[in-house]
C-alpha cells in the first residue's frame, strides 16, 4: 500500500500542528507574555452551534492569537435542536455567540428575540441575496443547496436520461428511484418539501406529492439513512447495498465523494440536478444576555474573515458567502451552485412550517 | 431513614425537578393552567394511533424477548460447559450497543441486497421486534438466569418423584419461584421498548411512530412544549400503570427463597436432550445476537477493495477535516471515565434504595416510603430523554447548581438510567439473606457490626460487583440522554459514532462501524473482567 507513508506524514503534520496550536493556546491564555499590540484582555467566550461545526486544526487558535479571545465550542445537536436550546435558555444563555441557524429556522430564533443586532464590517463583502435579516440581528456566514443527486453509473447503464426538474421526478419512467428524508426529522427533507412549495405554490404542492407518492417515493428518517444506506451512488450506499439512484442530498455531495479517494478520480460518481435545489443560508449572531458582547461580535467578524471562510468548504461542505473567497480545488472541479435555486421568505417558513409538515405527513405517510 | 432520603434527594433534584418544570412550562404557557393540549392529544386520532402502536409493539417485543430468552436463561444457568462464562458476558454486549448502529446493521442485513433480504421484512413491524429482542435478550437471561442458577433443584426433584411430569413440574414448581424475576425482567424490557426511539425511527421508517418519537419531534424539532408536556404525561401514566402491575407480581412472593450455591446446581451436559437444548439455544443466540454483530464487524473491515484495518487506523489519527478536536480514541477514555463515575453514583444511590426496599418492614401495612422509592427509581427509564435533557437546561441554571455546562451531568444522567438495574440486581439477593443466619450469629455473641461483616457483607459485596458490571455497561452504551447534554470537550464513544454517521463519505461511515466494534469489545471486556471477581458461592447472581 503506497498510501501508507503519505498517511503517516499527514499524521505527523497534524500532530505538529496540534502541538503548535496548543502551545500557542497556552501562551495566549497566560496573558502576560503577549505582545502589547494585542491589547484586549484574555477572555473565553462560548460559541453555541450544531453538531456538524468543524474547522481545520488551528483556525480558532489563530483567532485567539489575533484577539486574545479563547473560543469554547458548545455543540448542541442538529441545527433545529441547537436553535431550540438557545431559545429555551434565553433567560440564562449558555453561550455568547451562536452559529448555524439557517433560513428555515431563522424566524423562530428572531421571534424569540435571542439575538442582539450587530452589523459586521466585512458584511459589505457579502452579496445582498444572503442578507435575509434587514435588522442585522444575524449575519450570513455560508450557504448550500439541497438538491437531488443522481447515481451517474445507474442512468448510464440503464440507457436512461436522468431527470432534470422537480416535475420530472414524478414521471413514470423514474418510478421507484427516489429516496428522501422525513421533513419532520431532517433538514434536507424539509428543504426539499419547501422547494416544492416554492415551485407549485401553497395551494397545489400537495397534488405534486400525491403524484410523487404514486410514483414510488421512498421516505426514510435521516440523511445518513438516505445517502449512506439507500442511495446507490455514494460509496457507503454502494457497500450497504443501496438501490435508489436518486436521493435528496446536497450540491456539495459530489466533492464529498471525491475527497480522500486514492488515487484522485477525474470525475465524481454522482451528479446534481440543479433545477431541484432549495437554498439554505446559515447565520451567526450575538446572543442576547451575553456579558461579552464585543468579544462575541469579534467572533462573528472572524467568521466572515477570509481565513475562516476559506476553511469552511472542506470541513462542513458548504459554500462561503464572502465574494472574494477562493474555493478548494475539489469544489471548483466537482461542486456546482444552482443558478436559480428555489427560495421562500424565512417569515413565511416560520409561520407555516408546522402546518406544512403536518399536511405533508398526512398526504405522503398516512 | 437516610437510606430513603439520599436517593429521594438525588432523584428529586436530577429527575423530578427538571421533568416537572418542563411539563409545567408546557401546561402553563402564559402562567395559567391550560389543559387544552392534553385534551387535544388524547382526542387526536393520529396520536391515539401512535399511542396504540407504542403499546402493542412494546407488548409484542416483550413477549418475543421473553420467549426467546427464557430457554437461554435455563441453559446458561443449569448446564456447565466450556466457554459458559464467556457466553454469559457476550450476550450482554448487544444490550449496550448504540441503537443507531444496531439499526443500521439490521437494515443492511434485512435490506433488499442483504443476506436476509429475501424475507422481505423491511417495511413490516418485524425488524423492530427483532431488534428489540436483540437488545433485551441479556436483560431476561441475566435477571432470570441469575435466579434460576440458585434455585434449589431438590424441590423440582421432589415433584418429579411424586409423579409430576416435566411440564407440570415446570409450571407448578419452577415458574412460581421464577415469577418475580420474570416479572422484573419483563417490565424492564417493556419500559425499554415502550420508550424505544432510534430503533423505531430507523427500522420502522416514517410509517411507524411511538410516543417517544413524537415527544422528541414536538420538543427538539418543533419546540411545541404544550403538546410535548401532554404526551409526556400520557407516557408517564402508562409507565406508572405498568410498574404497579409488575410490582404486585414481584411482591407476591415475599418469603426468602432457599437458594443454593451455583456450583451445587449446574451440571455437565450428558443427555441427548441437554445437548439438543444447548444446540438449539446456541442457534438462537447465533442468529439473533451473533449475526447482526457479525455484519457490523464485517462492515468495519470492508474498505471497498478488500478487508483491512483502514478505518481503525483512521480513528487513531483523526484528520482535521474529518472530526472535530477530539480523536475518537480519546472518546474511549471519556467513556471509561464517565462509566466509572456513573457506576459509583448508581451503586451508592441504587444500593441505598435496594437496602431500603429489601429491609423487612416494621409494619405490615400502611405508608412505606421504600415502596414509593421503588417506583420513583424506575421512572427515568420510562421518561423521554429529551424531556430530561431539556429539563436540565431550564432548571439547573442558577448557582449553586449551575450544572448545565458541567461534564458532571453526563455521569449523573447515566446513573439515572443505571440505578434501576442496580436496584433490581441487588434486592432479590439482599432479600435472600436468611434472617436466621443473622440471629444465629448474634446469639453466638457477634456484635451487630460483626454480624453485618460476616453475614451481610460477603453477599452484598458480590451483589455490588454484579450490579456494577451492569451499570458500567449501561453507561458505556448510553446514548439518548447523553446526546442532549454531551459537552463538546468530552464526547463519549456512542456520540462519536453518531457524529460520524452524520457525515458523508465512506471513510466516516467505516470509522463509525469501527468505533462500534471497539465499543463492543470494550464493553464485553469490562463485563467479563468485573464478573471474574465473583467466585462461585451463594452470593453469585
Amino acid at each position: 500500500m503506497n498510501a501508507e507513508p503519505k498517511r503517516r506524514r499527514a499524521a505527523v503534520i497534524a500532530t505538529v500542528a496540534l502541538v503548535t496550536a496548543s502551545l500557542a493556546a497556552c501562551d495566549s491564555s497566560s496573558g502576560g507574555t503577549k505582545p502589547a499590540s494585542r491589547s484586549r484582555r484574555a477572555v473565553t467566550i462560548t460559541l453555541m452551534t450544531h453538531d456538524f461545526f468543524a474547522t481545520s486544526p488551528g483556525v480558532l487558535d489563530s483567532f485567539t492569537r489575533r484577539t486574545g479571545i479563547t473560543v469554547k465550542v458548545l455543540k448542541s445537536g442538529d441545527a433545529g435542536r441547537a436553535v431550540n436550546q438557545a431559545i429555551l435558555t434565553k433567560d440564562h444563555p449558555l453561550a455568547d455567540a451562536f452559529y448555524g441557524i439557517d433560513n428555515t429556522f431563522l424566524s423562530r430564533g428572531l421571534d424569540a428575540g435571542i439575538f442582539v443586532p450587530y452589523t459586521s464590517p466585512p458584511l459589505s463583502e457579502v452579496p445582498a441575496q444572503f442578507q435575509l435579516d434587514s435588522k442585522h440581528r444575524v449575519t450570513p456566514v455560508d450557504y448550500g443547496d439541497v438538491c437531488v443527486n443522481d447515481d451517474l453509473a445507474y442512468f448510464q447503464s440503464h440507457h436512461l436520461a436522468p431527470p432534470r426538474t422537480i416535475d420530472d421526478l414524478a414521471d413514470p419512467q423514474y418510478k421507484n428511484l427516489l429516496v428522501m428524508e422525513n421533513p419532520a426529522d431532517s433538514s434536507p427533507g424539509l428543504a426539499f418539501v419547501l422547494a416544492t412549495i416554492a415551485r407549485f405554490g401553497p395551494t397545489h404542492w400537495l397534488d405534486y406529492w400525491k403524484r410523487l407518492k404514486a410514483n414510488g417515493l421512498t421516505v426514510v428518517s435521516s440523511w445518513d439513512q438516505a445517502y449512506s444506506q439507500a442511495f446507490s451512488g455514494s460509496s457507503a450506499g454502494r457497500q450497504a447495498g443501496g438501490t435508489k439512484p436518486l436521493v435528496v442530498s446536497y450540491a456539495s455531495s459530489p466533492p464529498a465523494e471525491v475527497v480522500g479517494v486514492n488515487p484522485p478520480p477525474t470525475s465524481a460518481p454522482i451528479g446534481t440536478l440543479l433545477d431541484t435545489c432549495f437554498r439554505q443560508v446559515e447565520f451567526a449572531g450575538v446572543l442576547r444576555g451575553t456579558h461579552h458582547r464585543a468579544e462575541a461580535a469579534a467572533l462573528v467578524d472572524f467568521m466572515l474573515s477570509r481565513e475562516f471562510q476559506q476553511d469552511m468548504p472542506l470541513n462542513m461542505y458548504v459554500f462561503p458567502v464572502r465574494r472574494d473567497t477562493p474555493l478548494p480545488d475539489v469544489f471548483v472541479r466537482f461542486a456546482q451552485v444552482a443558478p436559480h435555486p428555489f427560495q421562500l421568505p424565512p417569515g413565511e417558513i416560520g409561520r407555516n412550517r408546522d402546518t406544512w409538515i403536518g399536511k405533508w405527513t398526512n398526504t405522503v405517510l398516512r | 431513614m437516610l437510606l430513603v432520603l439520599v436517593p429521594v434527594g438525588f432523584l428529586g433534584l436530577f429527575f423530578v425537578y427538571p421533568v416537572a418544570t418542563i411539563i409545567d412550562r408546557g401546561l402553563r404557557p402564559g402562567g395559567r393552567l391550560d389543559l387544552e393540549p392534553l385534551r387535544s392529544v388524547v382526542s387526536d386520532p393520529a396520536l391515539r394511533h401512535v399511542a396504540w402502536f407504542t403499546l402493542w409493539q412494546a407488548a409484542a417485543s416483550t413477549a418475543l424477548t421473553v420467549v426467546l430468552a427464557l430457554p437461554g436463561a435455563y441453559v446458561l444457568s443449569r448446564y456447565r460447559f466450556r466457554g459458559r462464562r464467556l457466553v454469559w458476558a457476550a450476550v450482554t454486549v448487544p444490550f449496550v450497543l448504540p441503537t443507531v448502529v444496531v439499526a443500521s446493521a439490521f437494515l443492511s442485513m434485512l435490506g433488499p441486497k442483504g443476506p436476509l433480504g429475501a424475507l422481505g421484512l423491511i417495511g413490516t413491524v418485524w425488524p423492530i421486534l427483532l431488534a428489540h429482542a436483540f437488545f433485551n435478550y441479556a436483560v431476561v437471561v441475566r435477571t432470570v438466569g441469575g435466579m434460576w442458577s440458585h434455585l434449589d433443584p431438590r424441590t423440582e426433584e421432589a415433584a418429579r418423584v411424586l409423579g409430576a411430569g416435566r411440564w407440570r413440574t415446570f409450571r407448578a414448581v419452577t415458574l412460581p419461584a421464577l415469577r418475580p424475576a420474570i416479572a422484573a425482567a419483563a417490565s424492564i424490557v417493556f419500559l425499554f421498548t415502550f420508550t424505544s426511539f432510534g430503533v423505531i425511527l430507523i427500522l420502522g421508517g416514517p410509517r411507524y411512530s411511538t410516543l417517544e418519537v413524537e415527544i422528541y419531534r414536538q420538543t427538539a424539532e418543533l419546540l411545541n412544549l404544550p403538546t410535548a408536556a401532554a404526551l409526556s404525561i400520557v407516557q408517564l401514566a402508562a409507565v406508572i400503570a405498568v410498574l404497579m402491575v409488575s410490582g404486585r407480581a414481584q411482591r407476591r412472593r415475599a418469603e426468602a427463597l432457599r437458594l443454593r450455591a451455583e456450583a451445587e446446581i449446574v451440571r455437565p451436559v450428558r443427555t441427548i436432550g441437554a445437548r439438543l437444548a444447548l444446540a438449539a439455544n446456541g442457534a438462537v443466540m447465533a442468529a439473533l445476537l451473533g449475526f447482526p454483530v457479525a455484519v457490523l464487524v464485517e462492515r468495519s473491515l470492508d474498505d471497498g477493495r478488500g478487508y483491512g484495518f483502514v478505518y481503525y487506523r483512521a480513528l487513531a489519527h483523526s484528520p482535521g477535516n474529518s472530526t472535530f478536536f477530539v480523536p475518537p480514541l480519546e472518546a474511549v477514555r471519556n467513556s471509561l471515565v464517565f462509566a466509572l463515575a456513573a457506576t459509583a453514583i448508581a451503586i451508592v444511590i441504587g444500593g441505598m434504595t435496594a437496602f431500603a426496599i429489601a429491609r423487612r418492614p416494621q409494619r405490615a401495612r400502611g405508608w412505606r416510603p421504600a415502596r414509593l422509592l421503588d417506583t420513583l427509581v424506575l421512572l427515568p427509564l420510562g421518561t423521554s430523554a429529551v424531556i430530561v435533557g431539556f429539563g436540565f437546561l431550564i432548571t439547573l441554571d442558577h448557582p449553586p447548581i449551575d450544572l448545565r455546562t458541567s461534564p458532571a451531568l453526563i455521569p449523573i444522567a447515566h446513573a439515572l438510567v443505571a440505578t434501576p438495574f442496580v436496584v433490581w440486581t441487588m434486592v432479590p439477593l439482599l432479600r435472600s439473606i436468611d434472617p436466621r443466619l443473622r440471629e444465629a450469629a448474634a446469639m453466638l455473641g457477634a456484635s451487630p457490626l460483626r454480624v453485618w461483616r460476616e453475614v451481610d457483607l460477603p453477599i452484598v459485596a458480590r451483589a455490588v460487583l454484579v450490579a456494577a458490571a451492569f451499570a458500567f455497561a449501561i453507561s458505556l452504551g448510553e446514548f439518548g440522554a447523553t446526546v442532549f447534554i454531551a459537552r463538546p470537550d468530552y464526547p463519549t464513544l456512542p456520540i462519536v459514532i453518531y457524529r460520524l454517521l452524520g457525515k458523508p463519505g465512506v471513510l466516516n461511515f467505516g470509522q463509525a462501524m469501527a468505533a462500534s466494534v471497539i465499543l463492543m469489545v470494550v464493553t464485553g471486556a469490562a463485563v467479563f473482567l468485573i464478573e471474574r471477581f465473583r467466585a462461585g458461592s451463594i452470593g453469585e447472581f
